[in-house]
């Protein structure tokens, strides 16, 4: 085979060479070093001094980190058992084949992912305000609500969750809808509201097909959760909020690397958070292959 | 699913005339009020920018009055929209926002595409090593990155900089994967086979065949990276200092703290950031869907 002299066998390495140089420079330099990074104590970038696992131990003793991991804990919690049930019984809906403008309804409840999460926490700072917010007034007018109730005083993780769940409820539908193509055509109709039937058809039928798909989107749910920081950090103007209500596991890290300067402190709260992330990676695979093989 | 369903569809039950109708109406309600609960903040945040001062929160949409439909259009104002790019300075920050994430998207399009290609069609000694180190790519999380990478800036004195914003971006393993999965469905190698035949070069193939080919993915994946940096916050918080370098996330967080009794400022901010992003969208919406969701068909 003939080809052009010197770029048949350097070509390889010539398409590669920004991305290697890149990655190995910004990705996989940093994921190693921070391992160094984790046993040491920093002031600042350029200075530190090694304290061995004393940055893990001091987490272990340390009530804000505790918070921090319980906050994102339920954060995730709500995400997996609120969110993704209305998710997926949207996409349910949405896939009736009798169902009209589908594609509006689609496009609608998706748009608001495209909006920067920081947006939408600048979007529900005022929405959330007592009195005059508009969740409070709407809540008022229809179910009579409490027009004073403190969303961001006191009830802190409730406000993310049901933030978080006008942004993501739609994105995560299109990924069931995906899913529910696998569902055996002809049961596609199972409608919701027909009583005995439906349930078990949604529970042997539908369950069975949309697994796969399924426990992803939980592990990508699990995942984004565990990267919660504008939203509270936003809403909370930059503090955990009050009694940290609102601190998560990534502001407590920006807040120990960025404010207080330990970047070797925040590096361990780094590990953590990623021994959490992959141990749950495992367990999606687990859980899917042996749906899979069933 | 190869897996045989454990009862036959009971159509009779499912599809009675009157159960049916009632369920498909119900179906039909529960999502008019999904779209109604998604949709009232936008219209609201358009709103908001419209009024200022008192009407801000005397009224819960348009300000009252006894104009057409009981709302006073004559007190509906620009006011807030002019503050904003004289007073508050937004223009630099839309325009610093616009040239970080266009300069991001392409540089990373084109880094992931030309890796991708390689990876799924090209020949040579280490392939599996670096296709397995993009996989190992693929699970970092991103806070383990966030202290060491900030220190790799440091040390290359990139802090402060676009580069050190725009440079870090370009080789996400997700892209790379993304693209070598796109080449290996989409570009046959019988075609490359022919064209290095007749004495195409691997770089010509690359941009005069590969790109072309891949074209959705290249699409989406523009749009993708496009709105990762728009829309992201955290990254250009740390990395710069100088006011004037601010994107629109940082800009607006920002301007929370400075005017944060001015909500109809901050929330014409708010529109003018997004409204960009809803342009986009409303022209490739097919692009976006598959682009955001692709890991789920294809991981």
């Amino acid at each position: 085979m003939r080809r052009d002299p010197g770029t048949g066998r350097f070509a390889p390495w010539l398409l590669l060479a920004p991305f290697l140089a890149v990655f190995l420079l910004f990705t996989i330099y940093p994921a190693l070093s921070s391992v160094w990074l984790s046993t040491r104590q920093t002031f600042g970038p350029g200075v530190s001094v090694p304290v061995g696992l004393s940055n893990f131990t001091s987490l272990a003793h340390d009530p804000s980190f505790w918070t921090a991991l319980r906050n994102t804990t339920v954060f995730a919690l709500g995400s997996v058992f609120i969110q993704l049930p209305l998710s997926l019984l949207l996409a349910m809906l949405l896939n009736r084949p009798d169902i009209r403008g589908r594609a509006f309804f689609r496009v609608v409840l998706f748009s608001p992912v495209l909006v920067g999460v920081v947006f939408v926490a600048m979007l529900f700072s005022v929405l959330f305000e007592k009195r005059t917010g508009l969740v409070n007034r709407v809540l008022n007018g229809s179910v009579g609500w409490d027009l004073d109730f403190p969303w961001l005083d006191t009830y802190v993780m409730p406000a993310l969750i049901v933030a978080s769940l006008w942004q993501y409820v739609g994105f995560n539908m299109i990924y069931f809808l995906a899913a529910l193509q696998n569902v055996p055509k002809e049961l596609e109709e199972a409608s919701m509201m027909d009583t005995n039937a439906a349930w078990k058809r949604f529970r042997h039928v539908t369950l069975p097909a949309i697994i796969p798909v399924g426990t992803f989107v939980v592990l990508l749910s699990i995942i984004g959760s565990f990267q919660l920081f504008e939203l509270p950090y936003i809403l909370m103007n930059g503090t955990g909020g009050p009694e940290d209500r609102g601190l998560t596991l990534v502001m407590y890290l920006y807040q120990t690397g960025f404010q207080t300067g330990d970047l070797g402190f925040a590096s361990a709260i780094g590990w953590i958070m990623a021994l959490v992330l992959i141990g749950c990676a495992v367990g999606q695979r687990v859980l899917s292959r042996r749906a899979e093989r069933a | 699913m190869n897996r045989p369903p454990h009862a036959q569809p009971d159509r009779s039950s499912a599809s009675g005339p009157g159960g049916s109708r009632t369920a498909l109406f119900v179906s039909h309600a529960a999502l008019c009020a999904a779209a109604f609960v998604v949709l009232l903040p936008f219209v609201w945040l358009v709103c908001s920018t419209l009024r200022s001062g008192p009407d801000f929160f005397s009224s819960m949409f348009l300000p009252r009055g006894t104009g057409l439909f009981g709302v006073a259009w004559d007190r509906l104002t620009l006011d807030n929209f002019r503050a904003l790019f004289t007073t508050a300075g937004f223009g630099g920050s839309l325009l610093n926002s616009l040239f970080l994430a266009s300069v991001t998207a392409v540089l990373a399009t084109l880094v992931c595409a030309m890796a991708g290609y390689a990876l799924a069609r090209l020949d040579f000694r280490g392939r599996g090593f670096i296709s397995a180190i993009v996989i190992g790519g693929l699970v970092i999380p991103p806070s383990l990155l966030v202290a060491s990478g900030f220190r790799v800036l440091f040390n290359l004195h990139l802090l402060d900089s676009f580069a050190g914003l725009i440079i870090p971006a370009m080789a996400p393993a997700f892209g790379v994967y993304l693209f070598r999965q796109a080449v290996i469905s989409s570009v046959p190698r019988e075609l490359l086979e022919a064209a290095r035949s007749d004495g195409c070069g691997e770089i010509r193939a690359f941009f005069g065949l590969v790109l072309p080919l891949v074209r959705p993915m290249t699409a989406a994946f523009l749009l993708i990276t496009f709105l990762g940096v728009w829309n992201n916050y955290l990254t250009p918080q740390i990395v710069l200092q100088s006011e004037g370098k601010f994107p629109l996330a940082v800009k607006i967080a920002q301007m929370k703290n400075v005017y944060y009794q001015d909500y109809g400022l901050l929330m014409a901010g708010t529109l003018v950031s997004i409204v960009p992003l809803a342009g986009l969208f409303l022209f490739l919406q097919r692009d976006f869907v598959a682009g955001l969701t692709s890991g789920a068909i294809k991981g």
